[in-house]
């Protein structure tokens, strides 16, 4: 990263941690859900951007963390103790389903966790003893953090900012480390890297479920912030927008998901005037985009350096 | 026993419903290396356009399905191709994934707020009543199903095995480059596929929407079976997509009836699997070379 960059991101963090306290509770809470999505968006930009792969199913393993949490949460265990747990699990369930479905074709794996994320939701809906159905579950506590807690919008907001970075931090180190540019060899040139030695269903279903336990952290942290939770908040649409907050930002580019997310979140915000129709807006919206700008929102620099040598 | 034979008829015939969705999805790919996540829509759409013609207009059914076929391929085929495929194709298969999924999104949310969110009766096609086949009766619905969904097959298969445009559309959907350099129109052969795609589509729609009514979201779950049945009976064979799609319709059927109702919609997602693990060319596929 270039010097200037380095400091553009400082800036923009710390403008971020500052708005805040200006805002009244909606848009804090919009803030926070903002980092929440990152993080589970980060995942995925690694099985996306990084990987070269589709994933369809990234809000079910969002709500495997959530679902993680509100039932250990109100059996009386930490969120620290919990949270490693919820990643760990989505880690396992992301090994365990991406391993027949990345032995064969890059399109596969869509289909895949379409349907996983499909069949998640039938469970989250009918076992009703474990998920409370379809009225969700509610009364989820705000964590304590070495005795202090977090109940407050601005401390939670604080704590999730805090973590995201950190995510972020340890992802950034990850793409760094040779077995980070292990990937982007694969997505680039998938035969050419076979043939240097990457194994390439290895580092692919590693990719996947590190994408995962992502979605597993991102999820945490959102049943936490929502206090409730019910299954509709992890079906396929929610998949779809993870999805698309990766593209439109710009897949495979670092800040990608950041920029893609704050397009996904904050534009059915923007576009409420238009009530009904601002799905149908969006989505010819996203078709527009792709059109004009395959590579997402980022690309756009790329394009102005070109043009302008 | 007669239970469960009239399960598996019934099952056939929604199966073969997937199956004419899932042909139109992997002559697609085939072709142009289209995925189409907006196949579901595709199906929708027909089924408002004939509703369409139907209320509004006050044409016959007969009538309503022909202009509704037409819209389809104007639309579905011609303007799908030109204004979403053409651009994108050449940026690889992502981008085009996700613009139509953003065209999934914005045709189910348009109909849902410019028509309804609420299902809609449509008129049925066939007769009521049942047949007796020996011990086991079946609704004239689902032997015509069965019987309009399998000629519009074997029609298909024939079209594309016996006649030139039909061989030469294979050609292209086999080696692009060796089809250009015998002489065939690819581009001409291309839009035949998107065009048999809209009309498949219109088939089906008119096939399903009778029993299972018009609604916004009415595709999201014959896409997603269209996509399985695709894969489970081998993505590049035709005679595939058929026997995927009879397969998932009557697993499913049978599991709602003996097993759990509330899991029938994962049927599909577990055929696949375990098809991938063990076949992953699919049950009449053949493994295809990767080009370096």
């Amino acid at each position: 990263m270039s010097r200037r960059q380095t400091v553009a991101v400082v800036v923009g963090l710390a403008l971020y941690a500052l708005l805040p306290p200006f805002l009244k509770n909606y848009g804090v809470y919009l803030m926070t859900l903002l980092c929440v999505y990152v993080m589970a968006a980060m995942g995925l930009n690694l099985v996306v951007g990084y990987a070269g792969q589709m994933s369809i199913g990234q809000a079910a393993f969002f709500g495997i963390g959530a679902y993680h949490v509100a039932i250990l949460m109100k059996l009386g265990l930490p969120f620290l103790a919990v949270l490693p747990l919820a990643a760990g699990s989505c880690f396992v369930i992301g090994l365990l389903l991406g391993f027949p479905a990345l032995r064969v074709q890059h399109h596969y794996l869509a289909f895949a966790t379409l349907g996983f994320n499909v069949l998640v939701y039938l469970v989250l809906r009918n076992e009703q003893g474990w998920t409370g159905g379809t009225f969700g579950l509610a009364g989820i506590p705000r964590p304590t953090l070495f005795g202090v807690e977090l109940d407050g919008n601005l401390a939670f907001f604080y704590f999730t900012l805090a973590s995201t970075v950190v995510l972020a931090l340890l992802l950034a180190w990850l793409l760094r480390s040779p077995w980070g540019r292990a990937f982007a060899a694969l997505r680039d040139n998938p035969i050419r890297a076979e043939s240097l030695g990457v194994n390439i269903t290895a580092y692919t279903l590693l990719a996947f479920a590190i994408g995962a336990a992502c979605a597993g952290v991102g999820g945490a942290y959102y049943a936490v912030l929502v206090q409730y939770i019910e299954p509709s908040a992890f079906n396929v649409p929610a998949s779809l927008m993870m999805l698309l907050a990766v593209i439109v930002g710009g897949s495979g580019r670092f800040f990608g998901p950041l920029v893609g997310t704050v397009v996904v979140v904050l534009l059915p915000e923007w576009l409420r005037f238009a009530q009904n129709w601002y799905l149908m807006v969006f989505g010819f919206a996203v078709v527009a985009l792709m059109v004009w700008l395959p590579g997402g929102v980022l690309s756009l620099a790329d394009r102005w350096r070109r043009a302008r040598r | 026993m007669a239970d469960f034979l009239q399960l598996v008829f019934s099952g056939a015939a929604i199966g073969a419903i997937y199956a004419l969705a899932a042909l139109g999805f992997t002559l697609l790919w085939q072709a142009s290396g289209t995925i189409n996540f907006a196949q579901g829509e595709f199906v929708m759409l027909p089924a408002f356009a004939m509703l369409f013609f139907l209320k509004v207009a006050g044409a016959p059914l007969w009538l309503a399905f022909l202009l509704a076929c037409v819209v389809a391929m104007l639309i579905l085929g011609y303007g799908f191709k030109v204004v979403v495929v053409d651009p994108l194709l050449k940026h690889g298969v992502i981008p085009l994934v996700i613009a139509t999924l953003g065209l999934s999104i914005g045709l189910k949310s348009a109909v849902k707020a410019g028509y309804s969110a609420e299902a809609q009766p449509f008129p049925a096609i066939f007769p009521d009543g049942l047949l007796a086949l020996g011990t086991i009766r079946v609704s004239y619905a689902d032997v015509g199903t069965l019987l309009v969904a399998g000629l519009i097959v074997v029609g298909l298969q024939l079209f594309l095995n016996r006649t030139l445009t039909g061989r030469a559309m294979q050609a292209v959907a086999q080696n692009t480059e060796s089809a250009r350099v015998l002489g065939i129109d690819v581009k001409q052969m291309v839009l035949y596929t998107f065009l048999i795609n809209a009309v498949l589509a219109s088939v089906a729609a008119l096939l399903v929407t009778p029993a299972y009514l018009a609604k916004f979201d009415m595709g999201d779950s014959i896409g997603l079976k269209a996509f399985y049945a695709a894969i489970i009976g081998g993505f590049n064979q035709t005679r595939g997509a058929l026997l995927g799609g009879v397969l998932v319709g009557v697993l499913e059927n049978l599991m709602g009836a003996y097993v759990s109702p509330a899991y029938k919609e994962g049927v599909a997602l577990m055929l696949f699997l375990v098809v991938i693990i063990f076949k992953p060319e699919g049950l009449l596929g053949k493994a295809e070379e990767r080009k370096v």
